[in-house]
């Protein structure tokens, strides 16, 4: 009996193995939220809500991170310049899903704070709407009010993606208001207000939010942004001393090469992973190759907003 | 009151022979089991995800269990023609109806600590080993014992959707009874929009018939304390105390009209 009942399953199997050989599956595309609406899922969820909220949220988490590598796998090159890129279409539904969870559960944390970062993020890594993060994590101050972090979030919003510094500036001093909140947000107000776009306050940023993130993602993308920020200013050291090279010998060094041989550099210049930067037109830059591809677009290299203060 | 005891002892050894409880249980604890695995899907979130999750199953699983064999107490023993042997024996009808209703609480309270139990074992093994740094960020500990809060009013709300299927097992067919009693248990939740039905209607008699529903009909929605115990909110002694008050009060009254029909139905 039990010999025949597993040479008839051992049978089925191999059936539907061939079968799928011949007719692979298509893949399902889950691309569809047919509600949308968190109010009227709290009331087919009954008592469950919370429940839901972690089913959508884990379906946010793997609607982003199946975006995010599709699009990684396809974009070979830099991402496209910012008014050129096309339009979001891979993120839609990011915000409809992270609005259900925070509907569902209103103090569902990390989905305010991890859902505006990837609201925030440009395009491709993000849906590049810095807009909705700061709706998102307004939302979340609606419901609690004394959270300084969700305040700190909306400043790094402005000031990071947006540009901002003033409305920057307003929110961090809000958050320091909050009686909970760390000493340094203070400090960080008046720096953001003093010198918005400065690396300095860019770097006291990122190392605020080192220190406060939750979760071992946030913690590798703050450490990362550091890293960048440190190979910024290990390459405005060596393009100065390229263009000290260039002011004494009146000729653009084609290759690391020259330098090496010239003496201006010890040896062909790399970044934290290994990978060796490029040197194109006398000007230095990193490889796309290099994990930390692409460098963030310089604050004080940009005009900043006049802003308004937040509401 | 012996007699009562005899009877709930009987009851439980029943119930706890049903298969369809073990499957209940078994399935219960396996889901939260599996929520360990779903929790590493989270971003982090897994304590949340464990606790929602199995105090989510402790309570579906719990109101299963409290449907399906509350309201087979009475018409089995109809069906199997046992309540004739029953009756003629020198028991009260009363002591017949609370009998098998503190019977069946004997059996929720065993399943819903088996349940919880399970519960905990996830968490310690999930929390063990977790640096002091990434439990410092968590709204509440791993092993809170405000889950007990949690459980303790689910085992409460169970307890009185027990009466209720026990009452309309009392008159009514078992799919009715469950039927019924399933959808008692859910305008439970939603008794706040009765109270609030005068903002949406402009007849005052149909503001009214809704406010007195809402006060007629059991509120379960004060029992669910889920989402402030994983989020580390703190639930009142106070409030805990009332919930717990109301639901004895309401079992107790279901328990009186359960009693008042059995009394006066004529087994021929």
């Amino acid at each position: 009996m039990a010999v025949v009942a597993g040479t008839l399953l051992a049978a089925a199997v191999e059936l539907q193995a061939a079968r799928e050989r011949s007719y692979p599956p298509a893949v399902a595309d889950d691309a569809a939220l047919y509600l949308r609406s968190g109010t009227l899922l709290q009331r087919l969820t009954v008592s469950y809500n919370a429940l839901a909220a972690d089913v959508y949220w884990i379906r946010a988490i793997q609607y982003y991170g199946g975006a995010k590598r599709r699009l990684d796998a396809t974009v070979f090159g830099p991402p496209p310049p910012p008014m050129l890129a096309a339009a979001p279409d891979d993120y839609d539904l990011l915000y409809p899903l992270l609005d259900i969870t925070t509907t569902l559960d209103p103090r569902f944390n990390i989905a305010y704070r991890f859902g505006a970062v990837f609201l925030a993020e440009p395009f491709p890594r993000g849906a590049g709407r810095p807009d909705l993060a700061v709706a998102l994590l307004e939302k979340g101050l609606r419901e609690r009010p004394d959270k300084w972090e969700y305040m700190e979030d909306i400043g790094f919003v402005h000031y990071w993606y947006i540009h901002d510094y003033r409305s920057a500036a307003v929110w961090f001093d809000r958050a320091s208001q909050v009686p909970s909140a760390p000493w340094w947000l203070k400090s960080l107000a008046a720096t953001t207000l003093a010198q918005g776009g400065d690396r300095r306050s860019s770097r006291t940023m990122w190392q605020a939010i080192l220190q406060s993130a939750e979760i071992d993602w946030l913690r590798a993308d703050a450490q990362r942004r550091l890293a960048q920020l440190d190979v910024l200013d290990f390459m405005d050291g060596v393009q100065a001393k390229i263009d000290a090279y260039v002011e004494r010998t009146h000729e653009k060094p084609s290759d690391w090469a020259t330098l090496v041989r010239a003496g201006v550099l010890a040896g062909t210049p790399v970044d934290p992973s290994r990978t060796p930067f490029e040197l194109a037109d006398g000007r230095i830059r990193l490889s796309t190759q290099s994990p930390l591809f692409p460098l963030p677009d310089e604050p004080s290299h940009l005009e900043p907003s006049s802003g308004r203060p937040p509401s | 009151m012996r007699a009562i005891g005899w009877i709930a002892v009987n009851v439980f050894r029943e119930s706890v022979r049903d298969k369809v409880l073990y499957n209940l249980v078994a399935f219960a604890i396996l889901l939260i089991g599996a929520s360990y695995l779903i929790g590493q899907l989270t971003a982090g979130q897994d304590v949340k995800i464990i606790k929602d999750l199995g105090l989510g199953a402790t309570s579906m699983f719990g109101l299963f269990i409290a449907v399906f064999i509350g309201i087979g107490l009475v018409s089995k023993e109809v069906e199997r023609r046992s309540i004739y042997s029953l009756l003629a024996k020198p028991i009260h009808r009363h002591q017949l109806v609370i009998g098998k209703y503190c019977g069946l609480v004997l059996t929720l309270a065993v399943n819903l600590a088996v349940m919880a139990f399970a519960l905990y074992v996830v968490l310690a093994y999930m929390a063990w080993g977790v640096p002091p740094y990434v439990a410092r960020v968590w709204d509440a500990p791993a092993l809170d014992p405000a889950l007990g809060t949690a459980i303790g009013l689910i085992f409460v709300e169970l307890m009185l959707i027990t009466a209720v299927a026990l009452f309309f097992s009392t008159f009514s067919t078992p799919i009715l009874s469950a039927a019924l009693t399933f959808g008692v248990a859910v305008v439970g939740h939603f008794t706040a929009d009765l109270r609030r039905f005068q903002d949406v209607v402009d007849s005052p008699a149909a503001a009214g018939l809704a406010r007195g529903l809402y006060w007629v009909l059991p509120n379960l929605a004060q029992f669910d304390v889920k989402a402030d115990v994983v989020h580390g909110r703190h639930v009142p002694l106070g409030y805990a105390a009332n919930a717990t008050a109301y639901g004895v009060v309401y079992i107790a009254l279901l328990l009186v009209l359960s009693v008042f029909v059995f009394s006066r139905r004529d087994f021929k």
